[in-house]
């Protein structure tokens, strides 16, 4: 895992005290809100429905069990006991106090956390494969290139003012576990016929209120240009894009606009432009971060043996755990997604249990997910039991990784001030509708994904089913979306039709998985027999 | 009747004017009338509140309530955790946020 150095450590140090003195200007009355709020953005923390909110930054989702107790520390000292873990394989805080806000951030700097870049229009925290480092189908980590261009990105002079926000994503598998293609700019990466590596390059993606999928810029870019080529797509952004309306300014319009082709042209020019200055990383320079993401000391000569005897341990690994590149170990999903709780809520001493676990049976490593769930990344199969059993006593061992009720929510109106309808309450009574166990398994993979408004950050763009909260006349009101999807077969989810009222919505979703159910082929999973049979094959069965 | 919300600067509290002052209850927020933007610029200024906004209100049989929803939600708390709203041990809270 990446160690900060002194230098690292002293920009972040001396952030906080930036912000210590902004916020006492603010709360002394010697700054307005409207000359606050762009420096309290800047540093992570909104004011929303309740209370402030404090979003922490979680570089590509890995984290230590020392990390993860700070985040449990601050849950309990200044917050109401919970955390909630995001799309972005972030974590927000729903009830911070102003006052509090620097000695917050002056913690999270001991543990080489902070806020920067998780608001406003900057190069957005960037994120990865939960798995990587740990997946049998990976190519290469790809943590080390997503460091690369978080410490490239961050704070850089041109980049600091953006038209908008920027999303960037970085796999190394084929299998795509990172909404890839929903990103502003996604790398993929590769290897060619000569067996050398780089990365498939795409852009334009993005999901809020008009969507767009990602389109393939460039099939093949040796890993030592990748800085020229991003700098190249940031500057023909910077300079095109729609500075006059906030609806028109992400990078998914311009590539809209301008079309797949002039866009790759134009950033193809300016690329030569970069790549002449000779600024790109030496391969010195990827060493040095690589050596940070070496793989932890794995044992030799492990059992592959998993005692299956107690059915419900049996049920829960063959949910939650995936393969792993050594022989012997195995990749634990935790679901933060128990029955009838709050998608991805997790409370300060469920925090230390996981904490305690990654310390103890993952070389003290976390991931958190875009599915909001968690991931230990690195467990010996011979440990998969005990494991089980300590999340099972904490409520944290609930066996629906990918099914109908690991539902995406986002805070929806209980949070969020731009909500128009609660998102929580109606992926709580979905997963209670559809909490039989064996009903699940039967309806094997189902993205369920909730968003509170048009911004999607509930990805219901993406989802098999994707639900949207939305006013009519004052009252909630969802709107239904079949056949979408983040996996390497990206899609984008289409409307059903008329809206339903909150209880209509439960109802509307089982009539259209029973459907599913009774037109299926062997083999399909639901978004299989939507995009056979189309939403022609569902619309009767939805509406009647 | 139009009544005045923001959030305490210190803590994000919400709060609502009660016409000395800012309440945590909606119960005591009073009607603002025509002054709704000469208290804001005061409250403000001074410190008192931030972000404040004027909504409409309704006096009903339990006290004032807002007109929509959303600053029902705001004025009790998340309706998915009744144990962090202003009234965690009343079961019927949330009856008139929906
Ligand atoms: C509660 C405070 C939040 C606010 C004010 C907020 C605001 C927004 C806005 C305005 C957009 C649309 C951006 C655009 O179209 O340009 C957006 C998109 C998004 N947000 Fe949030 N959001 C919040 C919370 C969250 C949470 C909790 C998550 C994760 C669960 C999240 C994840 C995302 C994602 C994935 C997108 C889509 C990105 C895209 O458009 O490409 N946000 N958010
Ligand atoms: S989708 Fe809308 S309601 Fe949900 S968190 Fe984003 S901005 Fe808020």
């Amino acid at each position: 895992m990446y160690k900060y150095d002194q230098y690292d450590q002293a920009m972040v140090d001396a952030r906080v005290e930036d912000f210590r003195d902004q916020t006492r200007r603010r709360l002394e009355g010697k700054m307005t809100d409207d000359q606050f709020k762009p420096l309290r953005l800047k540093n992570g923390l909104y004011l929303q429905l309740h209370a402030y909110m404090l979003r922490v930054a979680i570089p590509y989702g890995t984290l230590n069990s020392r990390q993860m107790r700070k985040l449990a520390h601050i849950a309990r000292t200044y917050d109401r006991g919970y955390g909630h873990f995001t799309t972005r394989q972030n974590i927000q805080y729903n009830w911070i106090k102003l006052e509090d806000a620097p000695d917050i951030l002056a913690e999270l700097a001991t543990v080489e956390m902070h806020a920067i870049q998780t608001s406003g229009e900057s190069i957005r925290n960037i994120s990865a494969d939960q798995y990587a480092g740990a997946a049998a189908d990976e190519i290469i980590d790809p943590r080390p290139w997503a460091e690369m261009i978080r410490q490239m990105t961050t704070f850089m002079p041109e980049f600091s003012y953006l038209p908008r926000k920027f999303k960037i994503a970085v796999i190394a598998a084929e299998a795509d576990r990172a909404a890839l293609r929903w990103h502003d700019c996604a790398l993929r990466i590769v290897q060619n016929e000569a067996g050398e590596i780089g990365f498939e390059v795409f852009a334009g993606g993005g999901m809020g209120r008009t969507p767009f999928i990602a389109y393939r810029i460039r099939e093949f870019l040796p890993t030592d240009q990748i800085l020229s080529y991003l700098q190249a797509i940031l500057r023909v952004w910077n300079r095109n894009a729609r500075r006059d309306n906030i609806h028109k300014q992400r990078m998914k319009i311009l590539v809209h606009e301008l079309g797949e082709d002039e866009f790759r042209r134009q950033v193809e020019e300016e690329f030569q432009h970069f790549l002449a200055l000779g600024e790109d990383f030496p391969q010195a320079e990827y060493d040095r971060i690589a050596a940070y993401f070496a793989p932890p000391p794995f044992e030799t000569d492990l059992s592959e043996e998993i005692d299956r005897s107690d059915p419900d341990f049996a049920l829960w690994a063959d949910h939650q755990v995936a393969a792993h590149k050594a022989p012997g170990y195995a990749i634990v999903n935790i679901s933060l997604k128990p029955i009838g709780q709050i998608p991805g809520d997790i409370s300060a001493e469920q925090m230390e249990l996981v904490a305690d676990l990654a310390e103890r049976y993952s070389f003290d490593e976390l991931r958190a997910t875009h599915a909001q769930n968690l991931v230990l990344p690195h467990v010996r199969k011979q440990d998969l039991h005990a494991i089980w059993t300590a999340l099972h006593e904490a409520g944290l061992g609930e066996a629906n990784l990918d099914l109908v009720t690991d539902i995406i929510a986002c805070p929806g109106l209980d949070y969020c001030s731009l909500a128009n309808a609660r998102s929580i309450p109606v992926a709580q009574k979905i997963a209670e509708r559809f909490a039989d166990a064996e009903r699940q398994k039967d309806l094997g993979e189902l993205k369920i994904k909730i968003s509170g408004c048009i911004n999607a950050c509930g990805h219901h763009h993406a989802g098999h089913i994707g639900i949207l909260g939305v006013d009519r006349k004052g009252t909630e009101n969802y709107q239904l979306l079949l056949g979408g999807s983040g996996d390497e077969e990206t899609s984008q989810a289409k409307i059903t039709g008329p809206g339903f009222d909150e209880a209509g919505i439960v109802d509307a979703v089982e009539r259209a998985v029973e459907r599913y159910r009774e037109i299926r082929e062997p083999g399909e999973r639901f978004l299989d027999t939507y995009r056979r049979v189309g939403m022609d094959g569902f619309k009767e069965a939805i509406y009647g | 009747m139009k009544i005045l919300t923001g959030n305490d600067l210190k803590t994000g509290h919400v709060i609502w004017w009660d016409g000395q002052g800012w309440s945590l209850h909606v119960e005591d927020a009073v009607d603002a009338g025509d002054r709704a933007d000469a208290i804001i610029a005061r409250e403000e200024a001074e410190c008192r509140v931030n972000g404040a906004y004027a909504i409409d209100g309704e006096k009903t049989a339990d006290g004032v309530r807002p007109a929509h929803i959303k600053d029902r939600i705001r004025a009790l708390g998340p309706t998915v955790r009744p144990d962090l709203t202003l009234k965690p041990a009343d079961p019927n809270a949330g009856n008139w946020v929906i």
